[in-house]
């Protein structure tokens, strides 16, 4: 596998994971087990506090008080979730500081999603109703993930998810079931995350060893083609009822294959958005990085404090 | 960072314990980074009890707690046979008993 393992304990592991058992921090594990669950749960946590920020920029716009405090409880249960995937995160091996410092260089990713413009209300109804819920068919499929920290945190992630789908749902019904203008805003909005969402859980998925692996060691539990299959059975039935468009002629029920057939999206515009060259990247990571330098008397008071106590 | 742990990081890390009300325990569920307990508290408060209940809150540094070791979970097994600890092995009096 790796080479560096015992290949004893390496069976061993193997065989636990194979029977349904699960991996604590403290425990052995093959070194390439914990690079992967590193990658992802940073990728995660980066993802949590990036994502934030397009809805944070809708707080001092939200429509109605009422509008304006369940955003604020959503974006700030955004944040939580950034701070306790952070947090089992580092217990496998890298420090919290190390990592929002490869986020805010940019050499570590953060989901292609959140690179994209929230430009008006109904982009907010869209993210909390759409990304959330494309989120939530990862994260739940994840809960039986076999690195027990994780799957434990995904639990309560999974649990305030479903809060921010209720929220959308009711934002995106109250802009279906209103003036023309609102519902043009809304299909506008649909028009833009199409795509987006289409790319939501990455390109097909090619049999390959590491797939194998990942999915053999429940680092993965899904494939993307599954969740992404999904997420249309969920989405699309939803847009049809409030009579909105779904944004592609090609997207059919294929009764043979039982599932949605559906036009391939842009998958350079993917990578060229992985890459960090999204409409938005750049912007994100400047905000990201001006606020951690406004913040940096909080950090600086709390160190003082201990030096204090 | 394990539990019982002496390094300067597991100093800074305190594991929270909420309890959701008094006929509940306090249960493990999560950790915040903190100078102190004071403010291992305050950050408690806000990440672990600004939705549901919760009527009181435990934080515990990761250095102040001892813990078994999972590799050794095989010595927390029983050893023989502990049926008799279970009302359910009791059952073939109680039909029995029923029966009269």
């Amino acid at each position: 596998m790796d080479g560096t393992d015992d290949p004893e304990k390496l069976a061993a592991f193997e065989a636990r994971l194979a029977a349904g058992d699960r991996v604590e921090a403290a425990e052995w594990m093959p070194a390439r087990y914990r690079v992967e669950c590193l990658r992802l749960i940073q990728m995660h946590a980066n993802s949590e506090l990036m994502g934030a920020l397009p809805e944070r920029e809708w707080i001092p716009r939200a429509p109605t008080l009422s509008r304006k405090m369940a955003l604020v409880a959503k974006v700030q249960d955004e944040i939580g979730h950034a701070q306790l995937l952070y947090r089992i995160a580092e217990d496998l091996g890298k420090p919290r500081p190390q990592m929002i410092e490869e986020l805010m260089a940019g050499s570590s990713k953060f989901h292609n999603v959140f690179h994209y413009p929230a430009e008006t209300w109904a982009d907010v109804a869209v993210i909390q109703l759409f990304v959330d819920g494309a989120a939530m068919q990862t994260q739940g499929s994840l809960r039986s993930s076999s690195y027990a920290p994780y799957a434990r945190v995904l639990k309560r992630i999974c649990y305030e998810e479903d809060f921010h789908i209720r929220l959308g749902l009711d934002n995106f019904k109250t802009l279906a079931e209103g003036t023309p203008a609102q519902r043009a805003m809304l299909q506008d909005a649909l028009n833009r995350w199409w795509q987006p969402l289409m790319h939501f859980f990455g390109p097909h998925d090619q049999a390959s060893p590491h797939l194998e692996l990942m999915m053999r060691w429940r680092i993965k539990v899904k494939t993307n083609d599954e969740l992404r299959q999904q997420v249309l059975r969920q989405f699309v039935p939803v847009i049809q009822e409030y009579g909105m468009q779904v944004p592609d002629p090609g997207l059919r029920w294929d009764e043979a294959r039982n599932q949605y057939a559906y036009t391939e999206p842009d998958w350079d515009e993917f990578k060229r958005v992985a890459r960090g060259e999204g409409p938005k990247s750049r912007l994100r990571l400047e905000l990201r990085n001006r606020y951690h330098a406004q913040h940096r008397w909080v950090r600086e008071a709390v160190a003082r404090w201990e030096m204090a106590a | 960072m394990n539990l019982g742990e002496m390094t300067p990081d597991a100093r800074h890390v305190f594991a929270v314990f909420r309890q959701e009300t008094k006929n509940d325990p306090h249960v493990h569920v999560g950790d915040v980074h903190a100078p102190d307990a004071e403010m291992a508290l305050v950050l408690a408060k806000e990440q672990f009890a600004r939705r549901d209940p919760c009527v009181n809150l435990w934080v515990a540094r990761y250095s102040d707690i001892a813990a078994t070791r999972y590799e050794d979970a095989d010595m927390l097994e029983p050893s023989t046979d502990k049926s008799y600890r279970f009302g359910g092995s009791y059952r073939e009096q109680q039909r029995v008993y029923r029966r009269r």
